[in-house]
């Protein structure tokens, strides 16, 4: 068996059983990545040397016995919107093409305290604005599953990454969907945590109150075994939560007995692709098989969350894009006469199409005039919408829906029309609008054989709900796969007899 | 002023807060460090950097609110508001528009026509921004000051003239003196007022188009700026024009102001909640807290002093003018001496020093432990008045122990009367015209010979003794 195909988690495993060394692992992850990320282009920067350098470290601390996590020694990709100290960091835009930060995010420090090793940072859509990885100032990445097919976004180069195999597992961040939808389309797990449960210092904001960054890992474990490494208190982050139930992984049993599944009817309408349509609702029937107690339910006020997320995400975004002007670090346009045309020239030729779109619509509904008809009025639906989960969650410990719409795009499909994109994002833009945790767990393919990822959603720090019924459906689905190949093999023997 | 008009004046104050370290992050608000030297990724804007709220920002504020009769926003919030500008490393400023943490207060105000009430709308806590450098090179940024806490006091439109606007910057000077909150200084802008005025017809019950006037940087500076400003807007009215509003930059040198910027391009701020801060929640338990460690503020103190010791109200007056002298004033007595001594120090050799230094009571160097030696001193007769007052002198500049001082310069008094009479002696047998004018009848020539003496003692006699010696001498 390679070390490739090993989860992180069996990883760490076997490193710590002295089975496979730290450099291996790390050189079988930069001879994947050398192999296949030209086409893929899951990354925008590999730092080599660094890793080599860390794993030898790294190895030295796991030998001695100071580091003995579960993650000490596995390789892990960063996506390129949060902060490595001393590593590009550029959001995928040219405006940050030349930033090195000088600090690390906490999450990152979670991990390298964890004795992750740090192999490279992700492509993503610039700034996060996206659904397709194609908004990235330094190329789009491919699909590993079909590279005629976007990855989805706009953490598609970190899922990207996990699905082909160069890296075990990555960080990626979730604004409106951006882990989840870009999961689902590569067949990856990836976790969404409940608001304020890891450390935003150091993640470059898209939008404050709707960020979070979380996991994307191979399986339900691996995510489990993440999100208990990078969630930390942090009186950096003023909205940063103290919990005491970081010990996700307790939340790995298929036992979901009394587990109670809600779907939202509202989710299943005719926008929804026949194929994704099927698998989730099979995943549901294999929660039901397993005990779990499932039924349909109405959540309306979700149709009004695209055009509030927009409103309140552009918003937040304009103002927190506003600091890229040449003025301090980065990118600075040439030759500007004066300070209104050095702003102008940098920001125009430094931010792309979409992020300059997003940028000039929240200032365009915080502006007087305008604030009370869009911004109070999306703040007050993103209350309603609150209210409305809050309400479903008296009667569901998980709310089961579809990830996307549809399973990945094909290249260049997407950015024609921006508003249809932005109506891609239907089934994942409510659960950060409520600060909600959700998981995108893999339950199938279409009959292009793209994957589909089925979205579980659980009320404020309930992420052991979702672990737990994840954690079901994905051992359901392998043993059904298993069973499949075992009946595709002893149809084959017949055939041949 | 023309008596056909009325000026309505309200002011906003801001009031850079004492604390140690910024108000989002945990840099230096220290004045005077090499430029870019107090500063970290959250006050320079770097991206990812994330503010969290310095407490004893919120407590400062609370103070002031509390002290000047506000209500309290139990659930307060900051907005961002904004604006692109190189001093504003994340190009908006971290202020409150929508709900301020203090409201609908009012000051007591005692001016030329009397007392009167003036009402504080909001104090809000805000951001301080950087310091750009212009040269012919270009611009250099210095974001030691980025992040530096403010608090904005918004009057009502109360005032009506200069003079009773600078009664009211005195009163909040001092309410925010006493509390600690801010050392107030226009010179070096820890206090900073921007005047807005408008000018109506006497009786008339709307108000006129106001200006807003900035860069005030002394209460002479105010005055003059409301006064011609006031001439301006009436000339205006008389001529038939209108008064615009707008943005006013005073230039003290030239005694005038020009327009920064009108209405009609005043910036839309696009103020929206901070979505990095949580909002700032105050229990009746914190405000009954900060209300319990309120200090004595200075019109308390006047009463009390007024009670309890024997000076003048004049006297109490100029002493709790500062906090810093009435802390040494009630130091001082503490320490044994007498109240009457103590504000005779402070009100005439202090003031006449401080007058000649140039400086604020606030940078007084002399410890009260070093006042009262020196009192003591004089009590006791150890030294007569006229060297007090050259070793005061001393202390005044250096801090020194005046008993050391006396001890090593030797200035202590002469006691020997032996010593004494035989220099008596001597100015007799040096001086005989002026004994010869005594003993005609001329008693002044006695203070001559008195002189004489305490020359050739260097000071160091006590003069009345002198005297007394020289009269019984000469008398013979």
């Amino acid at each position: 068996m390679s070390i490739l195909s090993l989860t992180a988690v069996e990883l760490g495993r076997k490193i710590k059983a002295k089975e496979v060394s730290v450099s291996e692992a790390v050189e079988a992850v930069l001879a994947q990545i050398e192999t296949y990320d030209k086409e893929y282009n899951c990354y925008i920067s590999v730092d080599r040397e660094g890793a080599r350098t860390r794993a030898r470290k790294v190895q030295k601390l796991i030998d001695s016995g100071e580091l003995t996590g579960q993650l000490a020694g596995v390789p892990m990709a960063v996506k390129d919107n949060i902060c490595t100290k001393g590593l590009l960091t550029t959001c995928g835009s040219k405006i940050l093409e030349s930033f090195v930060p000088t600090y690390s995010a906490q999450a990152v420090l979670n991990l390298e305290n964890a004795g992750a090793v740090i192999i490279g940072k992700t492509n993503m859509d610039e700034f996060a604005m996206g659904s397709t990885t194609e908004t990235s100032a330094f190329g789009v990445t491919k699909n590993p599953w079909n590279t005629q097919h976007v990855p989805g976004g706009s953490s598609g180069g970190s899922c990207a990454a996990v699905a082909a195999d160069e890296c075990f597992f990555a960080l990626g961040s979730d604004t409106g969907g951006s882990i989840r939808q870009p999961a689902s389309f590569c067949g990856v797990t990836g976790l969404k945590p409940t608001y304020g449960t890891v450390s935003r210092y150091g993640l470059v904001a898209y939008a404050s109150s709707l960020d979070q960054i979380g996991p994307v890992a191979k399986d339900v474990t691996d995510c489990a075994a993440v999100l208990e490494a990078i969630a930390s208190y942090d009186p950096k982050d003023s909205t940063s939560i103290k919990r005491d139930d970081y010990d996700f992984a307790l939340a790995l049993t298929e036992d979901v007995k009394g587990l109670r599944i809600g779907i939202p009817k509202d989710y299943f309408t005719d926008g929804l692709d026949q194929n994704v349509r099927a698998a989730v609702q099979s995943a549901a029937r294999l929660l039901e098989e397993n005990g779990a107690f499932v039924e349909e339910f109405d959540l309306s006020l979700v149709q009004y969350a695209i055009p509030a997320y927009y409103v309140i995400a552009s918003a937040e975004a304009g103002s927190n894009l506003a600091r890229f002007d040449g003025v301090k670090y980065a990118y600075r346009s040439k030759d500007s006469k004066g300070l209104h045309e050095m702003y102008k020239k940098t920001r125009s030729e430094g931010f792309g199409e979409e992020v300059r779109r997003r940028i000039m619509l929240g200032s365009f509904v915080l502006s007087s005039g305008y604030y009370d008809a869009y911004y109070l009025k999306a703040l007050r639906t993103r209350k309603l919408i609150k209210n409305e989960f809050d309400k479903a969650f008296e009667k569901y410990d998980v709310i089961l829906a579809p990830a996307a719409p549809t399973t990945a795009p094909r290249l260049g499909e997407s950015l024609i029309d921006p508003v249809k994109m932005y109506l891609s994002d239907i089934y994942t833009v409510a659960v950060n609008l409520a600060g909600l945790p959700a998981m995108s767990v893999p339950c199938g393919v279409d009959l292009k054989g793209l994957p589909i990822g089925v979205q579980l959603i659980a009320d404020c720090f309930k992420e052991k709900n979702i672990i737990r019924a994840g954690y079901s459906i994905e051992q359901a689905v392998s043993r059904e796969k298993c069973e499949a190949a075992r009946a595709a093999e002893s149809k084959a023997t017949e055939a041949r007899n | 002023m023309n008596k056909h008009y009325e000026t309505v004046i309200g002011l906003e104050v801001h009031v850079e807060l004492a604390t140690k370290t910024k108000i989002f992050c945990s840099c230096s608000t220290a004045f005077g460090g090499a430029p870019n030297t107090h500063t970290c990724p959250v006050c320079t804007g770097m991206p990812g950097a994330l503010p969290v709220l310095n407490k004893q920002v919120v407590e400062y504020a609370l103070a002031v609110g509390l002290a000047t009769n506000c209500k309290i926003n139990k659930y307060s919030r900051f907005d961002r508001k904004n604006y692109f500008y190189p001093d504003n490393p994340q190009n908006y400023q971290i202020s409150q528009l929508y709900l301020p943490i203090c409201y609908d207060g009012g000051v007591e105000i005692e001016a030329a026509a009397g007392k009167k009430i003036v009402g504080i709308h909001e104090i809000h806590m805000e951001e301080d921004a950087g310091k750009l450098f212009h040269d012919e090179e270009g611009t250099l940024i210095d974001y030691n000051r980025s992040g530096v806490p403010l608090i904005e006091i918004v009057s009502e439109p109360d005032m009506r003239n200069a003079d009773e606007v600078i009664a009211y910057l005195e009163k909040l000077r001092l309410i925010i003196q006493y509390l600690g909150a801010s050392d107030c200084k226009l010179q070096e802008g820890s206090m900073r007022a921007d005047v807005n005025l408008s000018v109506r017809r006497a009786g008339a019950k709307e108000l006129g188009t106001r200006t807003e006037m900035k860069n005030l940087n002394s209460f002479k500076a105010i005055m003059r700026a409301i006064e011609s400003e006031e001439k301006r807007q009436i000339e205006l009215i008389e001529d038939g024009k209108e008064v615009v509003q707008e943005t006013r930059r005073w230039d003290d040198g030239r005694e005038c102001s020009y327009p920064m910027r009108s209405k009609e391009d005043a910036q839309d701020y696009r103020y929206f909640p901070e979505p990095d801060l949580a909002p700032v929640i105050i229990s009746d338990e914190w405000i009954e807290r900060i209300k319990g460690a309120q200090p004595e503020l200075r019109d308390e103190k006047r009463v009390r002093y007024r009670a309890e010791y024997d000076i003048p109200d004049y006297d109490i007056d100029i002493i709790t003018s500062s906090k810093k002298m009435a802390d040494i004033f009630e130091e001082t007595i503490k320490l044994g001496a007498r109240p009457k001594e103590v504000s005779n120090w402070l009100m005439v050799e202090t003031m006449r020093l401080l007058k000649e230094h140039e400086c604020e009571p606030e940078n007084i160097k002399f410890s009260p432990q070093n006042l009262a030696k020196l009192i003591a001193l004089v009590e006791k007769g150890s030294i007569n008045r006229t060297v007090a007052k050259e070793v005061f002198e001393v202390m005044f500049c250096e801090n020194i122990d005046p008993e050391t001082y006396v001890h090593e310069h030797g200035l202590g008094m002469v006691s020997d009367e032996g010593a004494l009479k035989e220099i008596i002696e001597q100015v007799i047998a040096a001086n005989p015209q002026s004994v010869a004018d005594y003993c005609n009848g001329k008693k002044q020539a006695l203070g001559y010979l008195v002189g004489q003496t305490m020359r050739a003692m260097k000071g160091k006699a006590d003069p009345q003794l002198v005297n007394k010696i020289l009269a019984e001498r000469l008398n013979v």
